[in-house]
């Protein structure tokens, strides 16, 4: 099997752009990661489209109807918050068999604002507030609540998360928010849901992501090792049975299972990676997902943060691009957007918040249901 | 509260909460005979051990200890604010959420383990389109 790798990636800046369409934002990092290869899409042999809520309407077919009418083969891919990587991953699984050499994957969705979440069944009443809550925050900080009753995680620990990410955002551009937020400012924004206040819930932003993966023949065939990036391994995982899943969403077991089998596949350990992109979708889930891979021992989350190991400069950092908690996350576009990330250190091209001399890191999303996929990239030349 | 109800007498907030004629309510649980796994909600295969038609319907305890919680301050439009989303693991099986009551919304006041009794109320006077009232079932500290 061939080795595979990244030969051109992009995004776009995330926002809010209620005036375009969704394929219209799809499209436009489609043609920055062509752009980025200096390839077009005559040269692709297939597109593997990311998106969530028009998973019916045939948003990858609709790119093409934007930017060439090829017809390749597009496959649509819906898995909640993993609905990106999963795409990248169809995309690399069709290298992998030898089908082909030279693919494209987009995520991309638009967002309206405001809470996410089920509102229970549709028969009867209303469930929320009365059956407790199924809102994204509840359910998140629930969650962290749970490790907080195994180890003692405190609302300012979590808290930290949020400082750290949007300080790392006012170096990425094409973050949503570039703002500073200091802990007070964090602690005492809108509580949402205990202990996630309104700056510790990532933002519902429209963005897109992209990018071209080739087999290794046709990297070396186009003169494109120089700035490739090799996809050290590829998970997805689903949530195996846990006591009190189907109540109490899961998002550890899935995370643990695909970064074992990840760093299995790159025959790597975490004291290999440089940097990690993972799923912050809630400040509380960044603290359960360093342990959750390997970054540190169970119950060193809390000291992690602490002591700044996970910012910029620290022994791991981790989440560089200002992460889902101010980078923003536009569900489908997420999962391509943190592979963008992290190629772009490993290619020395981050400016202000480069992680100097990065050769290998990790991205990692969940959606809950749920699916969690892994990638493990490593700087190719 | 209003009296008119379109049905016999209040309905069930879930499937899962039963209201037996001259009985007490409870939780029903599932249970698998094959490997003991609890489930909430109906089912005939075990989705922890893959054993079809092994399951039986269990009354589940009305006595628990708070699992985890959030307190929650904003939730969908019209939904009073805050209250306690808690998880709560009953004695003997089986998990459930619901809204912890009769607890201050206040971290400091809220213990993990607190030993809970499950108790059945009107269901904060929400009624469907027909008019019919539900009842749903709550949390409050032990007695």
């Amino acid at each position: 099997m061939s080795d595979v790798y990244i030969v051109g990636t992009d995004m776009i800046k995330f926002g809010r752009f209620p005036e375009r369409s969704v394929t219209n934002i799809g499209a436009e990092s489609a043609l920055l990661a062509l752009e980025d290869a200096g390839l077009t899409i005559q040269d692709m042999e297939a597109l593997y489209c990311g998106n969530l809520g028009q998973a019916s309407a045939m948003v990858g077919q609709r790119i093409l109807h934007e930017i060439g009418q090829t017809g390749v083969p597009v496959v649509n891919c819906a898995n909640a918050c993993a609905t990106g990587a999963t795409a990248f991953r169809e995309g690399w699984m069709s290298i992998k068999a030898g089908v082909n050499d030279l693919v494209l994957a987009v995520g991309v969705e638009q967002m309206g604002k405001g809470l996410l979440g089920g509102a229970g069944g549709k028969a009867g009443i209303p469930k929320e507030g009365l059956m407790g809550s199924a809102t994204m925050p509840a359910v998140f900080a629930e969650a962290g609540m749970e490790h907080a009753r195994n180890h003692g995680t405190t609302f300012e620990q979590f808290a930290k998360v949020s400082v750290k990410n949007h300080h790392h955002s006012t170096m990425n551009p094409k973050a949503m928010y570039q703002i500073e937020t200091p802990l007070e400012t964090v602690m005492n924004a809108e509580m949402i849901s205990y202990p996630n206040t309104k700056l510790m819930c990532s933002v519902n932003v429209d963005g897109s992501a992209a990018a071209v993966l080739s087999s290794e023949k046709k990297v070396k065939e186009l003169g494109l090792m120089k700035r490739a990036v090799k996809v050290r391994a590829s998970v997805l995982t689903s949530d195996p049975w846990q006591e009190r899943d189907l109540i109490m969403p899961d998002v550890n077991s899935c995370t643990r299972n695909a970064a074992k089998a990840a760093y299995e596949m790159a025959g790597v350990g975490p004291d290999d990676i440089d940097l990690v992109e993972l799923h912050d979708c809630f400040a509380t889930a960044e603290i359960l997902h360093y342990e959750n891979l390997g970054l540190c021992k169970d119950g060193e989350a809390g000291k992690m943060i602490d002591e700044g190991a996970t910012a910029i400069g620290g022994k791991i950092p981790v989440n560089c691009s200002g992460g889902l908690l101010s980078k923003g996350h536009p569900l489908g576009a997420t999962g391509i957007a943190n592979i963008y990330e992290v190629s772009t250190h490993l290619r020395g091209e981050a400016g202000a918040r480069q992680v100097e001399g990065a050769r290998m890191g990790m991205t990692h999303v969940i959606g809950l249901g749920s699916a969690c996929a892994i990638h493990i990239l490593e700087k190719a030349a | 509260m209003a009296e008119e109800s379109a049905a016999s007498g209040p309905l069930p907030a879930v499937p899962y909460l039963k209201l037996p004629k001259g009985g007490d309510p409870y939780i029903e649980g599932h249970k698998c005979k094959a490997c003991s796994a609890v489930f909430i909600g109906e089912r005939s295969i075990c989705s922890k051990c893959a054993t079809r038609d092994q399951m039986e319907a269990v009354k589940l305890s009305n006595k628990g200890k708070l699992y985890v919680y959030s307190i929650v301050h904003r939730s969908f439009p019209g939904i009073e604010v805050p209250y306690i989303s808690a998880i709560v693991d009953l004695e003997g099986g089986g998990t459930v959420k619901g809204n912890l009551i009769g607890v201050a919304p206040d971290p400091a006041k809220i213990p993990f383990d607190l030993p809970v009794d499950v108790v059945y109320k009107d269901a904060l006077g929400r009624k469907d389109k027909d008019g019919n009232s539900y009842i749903s079932f709550f949390f409050q500290p032990a007695k």
